[in-house]
């Protein structure tokens, strides 16, 4: 029923001291759709076994995937992908799940992004797609996070920002950075609705994160005037 | 194909010959929706019930409440991995419902939700102290994140069965997919065997 397959862990990055992303060669190819999550599955010596799920934040190569793990207070297996497995190392996965939070570069409908923490991960894989596969296609970004030092891809997200090919409202929680005028607090239904595409644009909105923030951003959508089948959702925690 | 990942340990203090194969105790209660949260109003809610002849049969919610409800405490188990021991809930159970319609129960139900979620269901998992409508979780009234005013509870299946904001039960003489089996989750879930994606 879940097709195992041993992949093989060919670079990694750091985003902070509590976030990295792995790339994974494949050893039976597939192609992902952006938004999905596979699950990754650790055994030790004596057999114990445990799995959980991660976003993909790249699906652009058949052969390669990305995965982008926060480490949680409490895990059992995002300390290991974060601090201890090393390039050149085995992971076993499944092939990627989920047929709704995605996004497919066919669709030419705006598309507006809300992140919260590491729930950037799905919208990076569909900014990356997007780039590549439909580089028309409007997307703005909303992404919540603790502090300046908590960025993840803040070089990929500078850069399209740069290029102009993306608007990005960053909103830090606990503390800005001294030239952010805006400063640390949490993000309100006034911002969210001043910063994100208006209801008449009809945008697909795909929301992120903590189950707290994706509750609180849903809703503000809502009420800002999106109609709640444009509004999708995945949550953690 | 087993392998070892070098310097993996693991938790061993969470009771794993209680688990599903593949899945792992919480001790949270997290929130899996692909929606936002809809907001149910009491005095608007109402549970219908139709047969595959389109007939209909309704509560209102004072109605519903003075169906007989049962406690329930179970294990649960999400298709993302974590299972959660010992939950506790009330509701009204299938045999209940059944036993109160007015016309024989054909062999599936699709259940309909506020916000447009459904899933599919076999009778036969449903009957038989297996599948209850809950309107309370923990000695509460059902939040609404959580499902409220009443969701599915269908424990011995994947939680994505246990429908949230259910407000529909639509009789079927054949299975037909609902929401996730209709996006890559498999037609029936259980567990024990890991019926996890089709």
């Amino acid at each position: 029923m879940n097709e195992w397959q041993i992949t093989t862990v060919i670079s990694q990055f750091r985003h902070s001291t509590s976030a990295r992303s792995l790339s994974l060669a494949l050893s039976e190819p597939f192609q992902g759709l952006p938004g999905q999550h596979l699950d990754i599955r650790l055994t030790a010596e004596d057999g114990y076994s445990t799995a959980r799920t991660y976003s993909l934040s790249d699906v652009r190569e058949p052969r390669v995937v990305e995965v982008t793990v926060e480490r949680a207070d409490d895990g059992e297996v995002s300390p290991y992908l974060v601090d201890v497995v090393e390039v050149g190392e085995p992971l076993e996965i499944t092939r990627p799940h989920g047929g709704w939070f995605t996004w497919e570069p066919t669709d030419t409908a705006p598309v507006q992004l809300i992140a919260g923490g590491s729930g950037l991960a799905p919208l990076m894989a569909m900014l990356r797609s997007r780039e590549i596969a439909a580089p028309a296609v409007p997307f703005n970004l909303v992404y919540s996070f603790r502090s300046p030092d908590r960025m993840l891809f803040a070089d990929d997200l500078r850069q399209l920002a740069e290029r102009r090919r993306l608007p990005i409202h960053l909103a830090f929680t606990r503390s800005a950075p001294d030239d952010d005028a805006r400063g640390a607090r949490r993000l309100d239904a006034a911002e969210l609705a001043a910063v994100t595409m208006p209801p008449d644009r009809d945008p697909a909105v795909y929301i992120c994160g903590p189950n707290r923030f994706v509750e609180f951003c849903a809703a503000a959508m809502l009420t800002a005037g999106h109609d709640p089948r444009r509004v999708r959702t995945e949550r953690f925690g | 194909m087993a392998i070892v990942n070098r310097g993996f340990v693991g938790r061993r203090d969470r009771d794993a010959g209680r688990l599903p194969p593949g899945q792992y105790r919480t001790f949270d209660f997290p929130v899996l929706s692909a929606e936002p949260t809809p907001s149910v109003g009491l005095e608007k809610w109402s549970l219908a019930v139709q047969s595959a002849q389109h007939r209909i049969h309704k509560w209102s919610w004072s109605q519903f409440q003075e169906l007989p409800h049962e406690e329930i405490v179970t294990d649960i188990h999400c298709v993302t991995r974590w299972s959660k021991f010992e939950t506790r809930w009330r509701g009204v159970s299938f045999d209940t419902i059944i036993a109160e319609l007015p016309w024989p129960a054909e062999p599936y139900v699709m259940a309909h939700c506020h916000g447009g979620y459904t899933t599919n269901l076999a009778l036969t998992d449903l009957v038989g102290g297996r599948g209850w409508v809950a309107d309370s979780y923990d000695g509460e009234p059902l939040p609404a994140e959580h499902g409220g005013p009443a969701r599915l509870l269908v424990p011995h299946l994947y939680f994505w069965k246990s429908a949230k904001w259910v407000c529909r039960l639509r009789f079927m003489s054949s299975d037909t997919p609902g929401f996730w089996e209709s996006n890559g989750y498999h037609m029936h879930g259980d567990p024990w065997t890991e019926q996890r994606y089709s």
